[in-house]
């Protein structure tokens, strides 16, 4: 077991995954000799030359559609596509192409890419480099949606999205390429589609993913204090989505927060809450509440951007309102 | 007619007066024949109610994917359009599994699942037609690129037409393809029309094959119903791409013989320019070219027989089970 950052636990799944399969190849903006924004291609280009990790003119619509075309002949590759807010451009390649091709071609044009990205607010870079976009993609059939919050997930559910023979929206949150976690030393995979208990709990049941999995174990611990058994199911996946463990937690404790940092209307919540109530509407004891980031475009100044996005404040206020 | 179409082309077909032999010359006739009245019994379909949606038929243009893919080896990829039954044709598919798609049968190359405009045949390397129009252009660029990855030295043919041209990712794949060397040929299809707006009221600049210097991408413009020219042009592009010299863009230039599917009558297009047009059929134009007229008509007749067995096929294959598609759906 080592301790290593989020970032670095990415960099080592590519590393790895490129080492045991020629086919695995990584494209994007910067990624080569600068190693990516966030350095979590930093090293693939003196390793796997130019072939296989190219910087690519910024035309996400090409190389996106592109992958979609290597992916169909034989190869796997790797898309990094800077910020989720950049995917509105290629969004036919990954809705139209990537989603569609095998359907449409009757199971014979497999397309295992995976697609990238980093979403989230945080870092006052404003209204179009803050968003949190999963929904576009949770919406469309065809599509895999991994969104893990810690180095260890991280490392083993981008180990499994390589291996997997669908397009896989692997989408990271900027604030989390820095934190830090214990990673196996050996290598292992997450498999997608199961989520994951962070924490145990009695009282109540909070269901997250990404970033905000952090908000809200910080929450519980502080109302375990206040004598709040709480649970914290990250879901790690969100298309497979393991409804299995939503459910099992939800009617364990009775009382459900799902708590997700994009907003409340057309969000991943409502659909999982409409889900609930669907299949465990008796083991409920009240209505599945959702503590989720604002109705709006996030602004760039820090006090205004701090009142978009749930804080730990909102979530114990929440779980203490039903509990 | 403005002044817009009568700039000068870019380049005009490489070696379009180089012989060919007379079984290259038999195989472009064949497919290209075969496409001709493949379509023409995909109408008869479509007004016997067993194709739905839509039909867009490739009349008039066969000799471009004639040509261009019989400079191509079975390994090679093409991408084709949603006006493509041409490509599948011509790369080698199997007119059953062709027409069964076209009726959304199971045993179709789809299993029913995409129909004419998605028709994507794995067995002859044929990545997919495309409902949106220049989106495969893209897909085309990434094949190559992954042959690049893998090492392997097959080429890739994008087929896509003028209206295709106006997308951004055509422009975008271009500088793609020529900033890494890609083995790809774009092949153009100027049919003249996108819909039913003609290419000299979308284009500033109507020499369509000029698009490819300023991406550092040679342009050829070549006469798209002379399968000789196509074919002789789409091989050195070939040969080109697989010296690693990177993509060539080829414009041929064509004419529908019809509306732009099978329900639209087409009233828009130039009449006087249609008939100059189909003048000069594709069909007519290869087969003077070939001196063997006994070998013609045993190719014609076997392909008139070959279709009618095909669509005989189509028409007694199984529906695709409507419980096997919904237990392949997940629950939540």
């Amino acid at each position: 077991m080592s301790e290593m950052m989020y970032r670095e636990a990415l960099n080592r799944a590519l590393f790895e995954e490129m080492r045991r399969d020629p086919t695995v190849f990584v494209l994007g903006e910067n990624i080569g000799e600068r190693g990516g924004s966030y350095q979590v291609t930093a090293g693939l280009l003196k390793e796997f030359g130019a072939v296989r990790v190219m910087d690519t003119p910024l035309s996400e619509a090409t190389f996106t559609g592109a992958a979609v075309g290597a992916a169909l002949t034989g190869t796997r590759p790797v898309v990094d596509i800077l910020f989720v807010d950049f995917t509105t451009v290629c969004m036919d390649a990954i809705v139209n192409q990537a989603a569609k091709y095998e359907f449409m071609s009757g199971g014979q044009g497999e397309v295992p890419m995976v697609l990238r990205t980093q979403g989230g607010a945080g870092n006052g870079i404003a209204a179009q480099h803050s968003q949190s976009l999963e929904a576009f993609f949770y919406h469309i059939p065809g599509l895999k949606l991994v969104m893990p919050s810690t180095p260890s997930d991280a490392y083993g559910l981008l180990v499994s999205s390589i291996r997997d023979n669908q397009p896989t929206i692997f989408l990271e949150h900027k604030l989390l390429y820095m934190t830090k976690g214990d990673v196996p030393d050996e290598a292992f995979n997450v498999p997608l589609g199961k989520a994951d208990v962070k924490k145990e709990g009695d009282d109540v049941t909070l269901i997250t993913y990404s970033y905000m999995t952090l908000k809200c174990l910080e929450a519980a611990e502080l109302l375990e204090k206040e004598g709040i058994s709480v649970e914290v199911l990250d879901l790690r996946t969100l298309k497979p989505l393991d409804q299995e463990a939503i459910l099992a937690s939800a009617r364990k404790t009775g009382k459900v927060i799902i708590v997700h940092e994009a907003c409340k209307r057309g969000g991943v919540g409502g659909d999982i809450a409409a889900m609930i109530m669907e299949e465990a509407y008796d083991d409920l004891d009240g209505p599945v509440i959702r503590v989720c980031g604002k109705d709006t475009s996030i602004p760039y100044n820090l006090e205004l951007e701090k009142v978009c996005i749930p804080t730990v404040a909102d979530i114990i206020e929440a779980v203490i309102k039903i509990t | 007619m403005s002044n817009k179409t009568q700039k000068k082309e870019t380049a005009k077909g490489k070696g379009a007066t180089k012989a060919v032999s007379s079984e290259i010359l038999l195989r472009m006739y064949r497919n290209a024949y075969a496409t001709r009245h493949f379509e023409l019994k995909c109408m008869e379909l479509y007004r016997q109610g067993f194709i739905r949606g839509y039909l867009h038929p490739y009349l008039g243009e066969e000799a471009i994917a004639a040509g261009a893919c019989e400079a191509l080896r079975p390994e090679d990829y093409i991408v084709s359009t949603h006006r493509g039954h041409g490509h599948c044709i011509s790369k080698g598919a199997d007119l059953k599994k062709m027409f069964a798609e076209i009726i959304g049968r199971e045993t179709g190359y789809c299993k029913g699942r995409g129909g004419s405009m998605h028709m994507f045949s794995k067995e002859n390397n044929n990545l997919g037609a495309n409902g949106i129009v220049g989106a495969g252009i893209p897909i085309g660029t990434g094949a190559a690129m992954g042959i690049k990855v893998r090492k392997s030295d097959q080429v890739v043919i994008v087929f896509f037409s003028d209206g295709a041209a106006n997308q951004g990712v055509f422009p975008e794949s271009m500088n793609f393809a020529s900033a890494f060397n890609l083995p790809v040929i774009f092949i153009l299809e100027n049919n003249h029309y996108a819909v039913s707006t003609p290419v000299e009221c979308s284009f500033g600049n109507c020499d369509l094959a000029c698009k490819g210097p300023a991406y550092g991408v040679p342009g050829v413009c070549v006469e798209g119903n002379d399968a000789v020219e196509v074919y002789t042009t789409t091989k050195s592009a070939v040969e080109r791409a697989s010296k690693g010299e990177g993509p060539t863009l080829i414009e041929a230039k064509t004419y529908r013989h019809g509306g732009h599917h099978v329900n639209d009558p087409g009233l828009y297009m130039d009449q006087e320019l249609l008939t100059q047009w189909k003048a000069k059929d594709p069909l007519d134009i290869l087969k003077k070219k070939i001196k063997n007229k006994k070998k013609l008509k045993m190719i014609e007749e076997k392909m008139d027989q070959e279709l009618d067995e095909a669509v005989a096929f189509a028409k007694n294959s199984p529906q695709p089970s409507v419980d096997d598609f919904l237990a392949s759906i997940p629950n939540f």
